[in-house]
């Protein structure tokens, strides 16, 4: 932070954490001192009372005091052979999470960049985007709901599911889209995409804004065409935006859970890290394994925290 | 020079073509769920939504098979008036219909020179006749989803029709108390405003302070703290849940709305100072300077001149938390539960036992989507500014 304090307006040493002290409380107790706990936690058994190598029986695999990590990273996959291992590891939490970080990242900032760009060129801009924005103010439970009735499922003659509806109408059989494994988790993702789209939109049209129309023009009249302006100048531009875009919705994604607890509870092949740690926790009250399974968690989330960190002190250094 | 107009729309229809297209799937699912809403249970099982404007099922039938004689309104033989519910309710289902159809009149075939219906044509005729003789006509749409949504009712009428005729279940007394029903939706709109309020006031209060300190004032490791606060914005809830709920259990405050007022404001700090002290740092120096010269402390610096000046980054941050509130779901299944249901909550129980109850579901579900929507739509401004101030510029 360059920008130092007036000296006139340095009053005393205490003072500032009167300011400070509320909020310092409520985020260490809230935040820092439960992170702790939760990795303390993780080397315990069941209840508590030893650490999680008791857990370990006769004969089995065991990885001693982590024996908690062992049962949260390989307890999904079927070891017995290599392609058992494969297959199963595309339906775990973690295969599934990485389907969901690919495919809505990369859905959410392509459909994303492309309303920005085109809803620039027409008159009901504001209402366009108003209708791709509105999915960010209602809850994942609401757009779950929505979503579900999309793709209900009837075994009778009238399908009232829109999706069904239209699979029918063009003479093929309607399909059970969220308890067919692999496809379920794709049918999830298109809602996360729904959701989320309206938020990278946004951003990436205030990026565009930035660009300075001279430099597009200047581009124009040498002769590139629309396409290739876009491509190499518009893109590098605005990269740096497009960078936080992705970071953010990676972040978005692993945490993810209400979605997959409402509309499958993780059922059918479809679950996903975040909502593990919840069924470990208060399905099978098994808190050893699921604050693992957090632990898990943040380490894939670390490499994010240290990039916001070193984006932030490169920005402060700008100032 | 009106050829060049003429091209110029032509070349812009592709682009219409896909901004419209977007929008439309956008759009289209929550339509399903607005209307779905609003339609009878009779219809909502029966036929699609986007059905609500055509004609009711087996009317079509109707038309082709039976209207020749009967008439359009089924009303025009005095021997066989189809509105009469006595001659209706004879033939409930489509068997004694069709049986019916096999039989002779005055020793000439029923149907004579027209074809005889199917059995699916003949059930849709049924239903049909039902319908015009007025035993089970259901108006294209109610609010009865919505008052049975409020008052959890869940039967195979409506909350209406059972205390009408007094029939209501145990937990219902037909009156306003029901509104207050722990399985209604009314119960869970009134507690998902007490958890949202206070939730939302005191996170943005706290934050202030400290975003004020960490701008204008000195001390020991501002900077590393800041930094610090910047990385514990992305730490996920997951990661803090299990050790709260432990401490909560043995304070006795699972359950309790203190304990989710006060995670929630734990919780929304990080974020919430974050953006408090952007915009408090970006003032001008020379205003608190001039402020100070004129014998100002820090106390009325923050009152008289940083408050009021932040109200633009208070409005955005009010709208994230209300909505990060209102719409969480982890946090109240966590910490309240079933003990005060809030709407998410509600909403997430009703999917897993009601199953296939569509019209109760998308009314619950509008519910919960009405009051984020009129707020934001409200509001738009200020969320798509703290959107932008969190994220881009940093």
């Amino acid at each position: 932070m360059p920008r130092r304090v007036p000296e006139i307006m340095k009053q005393g040493r205490v003072i500032p954490w009167f300011y400070l002290a509320p909020a310092l409380l409520l985020m260490s107790f809230f935040i820092v001192y439960p992170m702790f706990n939760t990795i303390s936690l993780s080397l315990q058994n069941k209840d508590g009372t030893d650490t999680a190598t008791a857990a370990c029986r006769e004969g089995e695999p065991c990885w001693g005091i982590l024996e908690n990590y062992r049962y949260a990273l390989t307890a999904e996959i079927d070891s017995t052979s290599f392609s058992s291992a494969w297959t199963s590891f595309w339906t775990s939490s973690y295969g599934n999470n990485i389907k969901w970080v690919v495919l809505m990242v990369s859905g959410t900032v392509i459909l994303g960049m492309l309303m920005a760009v085109l809803a620039d060129r027409v008159r009901y801009e504001a209402l366009a985007k108003g209708i791709i924005f509105m999915p960010m103010a209602i809850s994942f439970v609401g757009a779950g709901v929505i979503w579900k009735f999309v793709y209900s499922f009837g075994t009778s003659q009238v399908q009232i599911g829109l999706l069904n509806a239209i699979v029918t109408s063009l003479g093929f059989d309607p399909i059970a889209w969220l308890s067919t494994p692999q496809l379920n988790t794709l049918m999830l993702i298109v809602v996360g995409v729904w959701i989320w789209t309206g938020f990278s939109m946004t951003i990436l049209a205030a990026a565009l804004r930035g660009v300075p129309e001279e430099l597009l023009e200047a581009a124009r009249i040498d002769g590139a065409n629309e396409f290739r302006v876009f491509r190499q100048i518009t893109i590098p531009m605005i990269m740096p935006t497009i960078i936080v875009v992705v970071t953010t919705m990676v972040i978005n994604v692993l945490k993810l859970f209400d979605l997959v607890y409402v509309m499958t509870g993780g059922n059918f092949g479809t679950d996903v890290i975040a909502n593990r740690m919840y069924s470990e926790m208060y399905v099978n009250f098994n808190p050893g394994r699921g604050t693992a399974v957090s632990v898990v968690l943040i380490i894939l989330i670390i490499p994010f925290i240290y990039l916001n960190i070193t984006r932030f002190l490169e920005q402060e250094a700008l100032r | 020079m009106n050829k060049d107009k003429i091209r110029n729309i032509l070349g812009k229809i592709p682009l219409h073509v896909i901004v419209i297209g977007l929008c439309l799937v956008w759009l289209v699912p929550t339509m399903g769920l607005l209307v779905t809403s609003f339609r009878p249970f009779q219809d909502v099982n029966s036929s699609g939504w986007w059905t609500v404007l055509s004609a009711p099922v087996g009317a079509d039938d109707y038309e082709q098979y039976c209207a020749s004689c009967h008439g359009p309104d089924g009303d025009v033989m005095a021997e066989a008036d189809l509105t009469d519910q006595a001659v209706v309710n004879k033939y409930p289902r489509s068997l004694q219909l069709l049986a019916m159809l096999r039989r002779e009149i005055d020793g000439e075939p029923h149907m004579k020179d027209v074809p005889f219906p199917e059995a699916q044509a003949a059930a849709d005729i049924a239903v049909y006749l039902k319908r015009i003789s007025g035993i089970n006509a259901p108006p294209s749409f109610t609010v009865d989803n919505y008052i049975d949504a409020f008052v959890g009712y869940r039967g195979t009428g409506t909350y209406r029709e059972v205390c009408a005729a007094g029939e209501q279940a145990l937990d219902l007394n037909c009156n306003l108390t029901d509104l207050l029903n722990p399985r209604g939706m009314g119960r869970a709109l009134v507690n998902s405003l007490i958890v949202t309020l206070p939730a939302t006031v005191l996170p943005i209060l706290v934050a202030a302070f400290a975003g004020y300190a960490f701008s204008w004032l000195d001390f020991k490791g501002r900077q590393v703290m800041f930094a610090i606060l910047v990385g514990l914005q992305v730490v996920p809830l997951q990661m803090t849940l299990i050790p709260i709920s432990r401490i909560y259990a043995q304070l006795g405050l699972n359950g309790q709305f203190l304990g989710v007022w006060l995670f929630h404001t734990g919780f929304g700090l990080p974020y919430a100072i974050y953006l408090m002290r952007n915009f408090l740092g970006g003032l001008p120096s020379e205003l608190f300077e001039a402020a100070y010269l004129d014998g100002a402390n820090h106390w009325t610096a923050f009152r008289r001149l940083a408050l009021p000046l932040a109200m633009p980054a208070i409005a955005a941050l009010a709208i994230f938390q209300f909505l990060w509130v209102w719409n969480d779901l982890l946090v109240a299944l966590v910490f309240l539960g079933g003990t005060n249901p809030v709407l998410t909550y509600q909403i997430s129980n009703m999917v897993t036992s009601l199953g296939s109850g569509w019209q109760l579901l998308t009314a619950a579900a509008f519910i919960s989507m009405a009051l984020p929507i009129a707020v934001f739509f409200a509001f738009q401004r200020f969320f798509v500014r703290g959107l932008l101030a969190g994220s881009v510029k940093g």
